[in-house]
């Protein structure tokens, strides 16, 4: 047998990892040596809107880490990702160089406009590839690390956490809007020229992201799903289900929770960070509350505690707002509150529950 | 003895008599002269002639002199050419009535073409409210006669220190009197007599106005006198303390109304959250839809009228649509809080586009009723009217409710289902009923917060939004289910906020805010006033 024992059980894991490899093929080549005049011809357009719902989908599989298999619901993990985004995007300010609108070698444009005279010493480092890249691992983790382990230690837990990892996200939103912060304040980040050396603007790079999005998903689903068929995630569960009892029985959890949390706010990093090259911009609108809590609701649409639904309902949901903010801009936010009324009262289970009731049934 | 007296009496009486009689005549008819010689100067006169000529005015002591200054400010003083008279036109036609401006007299119906008018210009029209405020030292009313003294203040001259010290010795009204000696103090500021100026800048200490403070900076800077100058200081240094107390008070006071608003969002949350369990995502939209309704009220009723009854309406609004909520979600998901959370926000997004939909996405604007406009002092302290009535109305609404929970049969019922749903029931509580009805409070309060809200911010969709997470925080700083935590967590969020600004700025206060809430649950995770009993354990 090829597989671990793990994977191979995992069928809707297959289906999911096949899909992700034939899309990793097939939409370069659609893109790349497909003629413009081809019905098959994907517009580098639609790569990025995919690469984006791809980013998504690792968000979701972050949160569904930490909401469906050790039952904390986590109303702040946009923070993680755009703060991975920000890492990312420093790194890409950083690349335009003399190249901006006012010329300055080192300064960001905003910084010039803003009359600063040199670079704060948290943007210094981000010039380096490598560094930005650790950044994006290190900065969600180590947030959700001292976030986590204070909150988990104090047995915060349930609602109260909920909203207090709302108020951070909403408190660094707040933050992040200051011009005095150093980030661009409004505006974010942006005017962004090249990745690497590569023009963000070709579609060559725009593949190449659309093919790290996929690898990104994939290895970050093959990461959860390993983590929660060992011993620890049987923990998680224990601690989802019945904390006090898994304490009793002397689990330390307050530690395995700190840990997947981290482990979680990292992979929405990445997410992040795959997601702001693609789509060019990051500002503290990404913090928004609302952000976070639409991605609960992915979520909850594909099924939580399965992984694979949270690839499903993020894709889903992202496909239907791309759709209907274009046609129908006024229904979007009625669909989007129908659909968090109907699956919590109707689906708790999601789409995969629906799909498993109708094959117990059949 | 007795008839040298009744003489001497008599002569004396005969003497006014005498006075009476013959004296004012004459000085009248002067008077009128000099009046006339002066406002015909005024015509030819450039402005900063004019400018002497109205102090020259002011100066004579004529009964007409308010009436003509007036006149003239406004424009309405006109020269006739062929009479070579100076009249008053009254109206704004293009023929209008005039009289004569130095004895009143009614001169009929002139055209404005013939009349030559005699121009202003904004300073001198400044000059002369000044002065005819100066004019007002002698009037009955102590407003006007507070007004002028304030004026004298604006623009110190020696040449008015006679009028002030007259006024001083017959002025009965304590604080006018007191505000004269300061004026006074204020003229022998810039005197010569060093002595003089050392007791006036002593007299001046603890007066916070800039019109006072700042020649009392320019005296302890510049002052050639160095016995002067130290007055000054110390002058100062008391100044200086009374604007801090001053500004502490401002402070404290902005503080407790902020408080107030976010006790008023937050205690209907504080029932439902508290009382029931249940997370209402959609709280801070049903403060919108009583904003809104509000705003309703507003165009079918006269503004002054429209509060009272937006009051009561918007609580219904919002009890009713929290009770379709409760009833149409909220009671299948009990048990489960984290969905209850996010199907609550699924309304609110809903109720958010309706709104958007609806009345637009532009913010409406809701007026205010004259009786909550303008400013009102309170001791020393200038306040907003508005923020000040919604305190009070803020302490209304806790009162009521806290008497509802506690003296009424549904409280008591609440209550019971609050602290142990199960046996509740077995004592014959219908429980469903009770957590409509409870639900229903809970949103109809945020409904009539939402009428406090609109009078201090933009109605818009967004409304709610700005709200939720700051309610929160304060149900959860206080301890769930417990209105007095609440109240007390209110305060001290919104006195700290206040407190922080000026150190901080408004947004870096509110974030020092939030992440102090994050610290202070890890460290309490039950809030200030944690529930205590069995049933309160998760």
């Amino acid at each position: 047998m090829l597989l671990p024992h793990w994977l191979f059980s995992d069928r809707a894991g297959l289906v999911l990892l096949a899909v992700l490899a034939v899309l990793g093929v097939g939409v370069p080549i659609l893109n790349l040596w497909v003629p413009p005049d081809h019905p098959l011809y994907l517009s580098a357009y639609t790569v990025t809107v995919l690469g984006k719902y791809l980013c998504y989908a690792l968000l979701a599989v972050s949160i569904d880490l930490v909401w469906g298999y050790m039952g904390i619901l986590t109303l702040g993990h946009a923070a993680f990702f755009a703060l991975g985004g920000y890492c990312l995007g420093m790194y890409l300010m950083r690349q335009i160089g003399a190249r901006g609108v006012y010329g300055d070698p080192v300064l960001p444009d905003f910084m010039v406009f803003l009359n600063w005279s040199e670079l704060p010493w948290y943007w210094h480092g981000f010039d380096h590839f490598g560094f930005a890249m650790l950044m994006v691992l290190v900065i969600p983790g180590l947030l959700a690390f001292v976030f986590g382990w204070f909150a988990f230690r104090s047995r915060v837990s349930g609602v109260y956490l909920s909203i207090i990892t709302q108020a951070l996200t909403y408190a660094l939103m707040l933050a992040f809007f200051r011009n005095e912060m150093g980030f661009g304040g409004n505006n974010g980040l942006t005017d962004f020229k090249d990745l690497l050396g590569f023009s963000l603007q070709a579609d060559g790079t725009r593949v190449v992201l659309f093919i790290l999005s996929a690898l990104a998903l994939a290895g970050g689903y093959l990461l959860c799903r390993w983590l929660v068929s060992t011993r620890m995630g049987r923990v998680l569960v224990a601690i989802r289900d019945s904390e006090d009892r898994a304490r009793f029985l002397g689990y330390r959890v307050e530690r395995v929770k700190a840990l997947v949390f981290t482990l979680s706010a990292m992979l929405a990093g990445v997410a992040g960070a795959l997601y702001v090259p693609q789509v060019g911009i990051i500002n503290p609108g990404e913090f928004a509350p609302l952000n976070s809590i639409e991605a609960v609701i992915w979520v909850a649409v594909g099924g939580r505690g399965t992984l694979v639904g949270a690839v499903i309902g993020a894709v889903l949901v992202n496909y239907a707002k791309t759709w209907l903010t274009g046609a129908l801009p006024e229904v979007w936010l009625f669909a989007l509150g129908g659909l968090f009324v109907t699956v919590t009262v109707l689906l708790p289970y999601g789409l995969i529950g629906l799909l498993q009731r109708r094959e117990k049934a059949a | 003895m007795v008839s040298r007296t009744l003489f001497r009496a008599g002569l004396t009486g005969l003497a006014s008599l005498l006075l009476v009689l013959f004296m004012p005549l004459p000085v009248q008819a002067a008077d009128d002269e000099a009046l006339r010689a002066a406002l015909t100067q005024l015509r030819e006169a450039d402005f900063s002639e004019k400018a002497a000529l109205v102090e020259t005015l002011v100066g004579m002591d004529h009964p007409r002199v308010a009436t003509i200054l007036n006149a003239l400010a406004e424009s309405r003083l006109f020269y006739v050419t062929e009479t070579s008279r100076i009249v008053i036109g009254l109206g704004d036609d293009v023929e209008i009535a005039i009289e004569d401006a130095i004895t009143g007299e009614a001169l009929g119906q002139a055209v404005k073409r013939d009349l030559d008018r005699i121009r202003v210009n904004n300073r001198l029209r400044s000059l002369i409210e000044n002065q005819l405020a100066s004019l007002g030292l002698a009037s009955a009313d102590p407003q006007q006669r507070k007004a002028a003294v304030e004026a004298f203040l604006r623009s110190p001259k020696p040449e008015g220190a006679a009028r002030l010290k007259a006024r001083l010795d017959v002025e009965s009204d304590q604080k006018i009197q007191e505000l004269l000696t300061a004026a006074l103090a204020l003229v022998d500021l810039t005197g010569t007599d060093a002595a003089a100026r050392a007791q006036a800048a002593k007299a001046l200490g603890g007066w916070t106005q800039p019109e006072i403070r700042g020649p009392l900076l320019r005296a302890a800077a510049e002052d050639s006198d160095a016995a002067v100058r130290q007055a000054a200081q110390t002058a100062l240094a008391k100044t200086e303390f009374r604007l801090q107390m001053l500004g502490w008070a401002e402070t404290l006071f902005f503080g407790l109304s902020l408080g107030s608003v976010l006790i008023l969002a937050a205690i209907g949350l504080a029932v439902t959250f508290g009382v029931m369990g249940v997370i209402n995502m959609a709280h801070g939209e049903l403060m919108m839809l009583g904003a809104y309704t509000t705003w309703l009220t507003q165009q079918w009723l006269p503004v002054n009228w429209s509060l009272p009854v937006a009051v009561p309406l918007a609580f219904l609004v919002a009890a009713l649509v929290g009770i379709a909520i409760e009833r149409g979600v909220i009671r299948f998901l009990y048990g489960r809080p984290l969905e209850t959370l996010l199907a609550t926000f699924g309304i609110s997004l809903i109720l958010q586009q309706a709104v958007r939909s609806i009345f637009s996405p532009l913010n409406r604007s809701v007026a205010t009723p004259d009786w909550m406009s303008g400013t009102i002092l309170l001791g020393p302290l200038e306040v907003t009217l508005n923020r000040l009535v919604i305190i009070g109305f803020c302490i209304a609404v806790f009162t009521l409710l806290w008497l509802a929970l506690q003296r009424t049969r549904l409280g008591l019922e609440v209550r019971a289902v609050a602290q142990n749903r199960a046996m509740a029931r077995a004592m014959g509580v219908r429980s469903a009923r009770v957590d409509a009805l409870t639900f229903g409070l809970g949103s109809g309060i945020a409904g009539v917060a939402g009428v406090a809200l609109s009078q201090l911010t933009n109605v818009g969709p967004n409304l709610g939004q700005n709200y939720i997470v700051d309610s929160f925080m304060v149900v959860v700083f206080g301890g769930v289910g417990n209105l007095w935590g609440a109240m007390v967590a209110g305060l001290s969020l919104g006195v700290a906020n206040k407190l922080l600004e000026p150190w901080s700025g408004a947004v870096l206060a509110k974030i020092l805010v939030l992440v102090f809430l994050i610290l202070f649950i890890q460290k309490r995770p039950r809030g200030l006033f944690p529930q205590r009993g069995r049933a309160a354990e998760v």
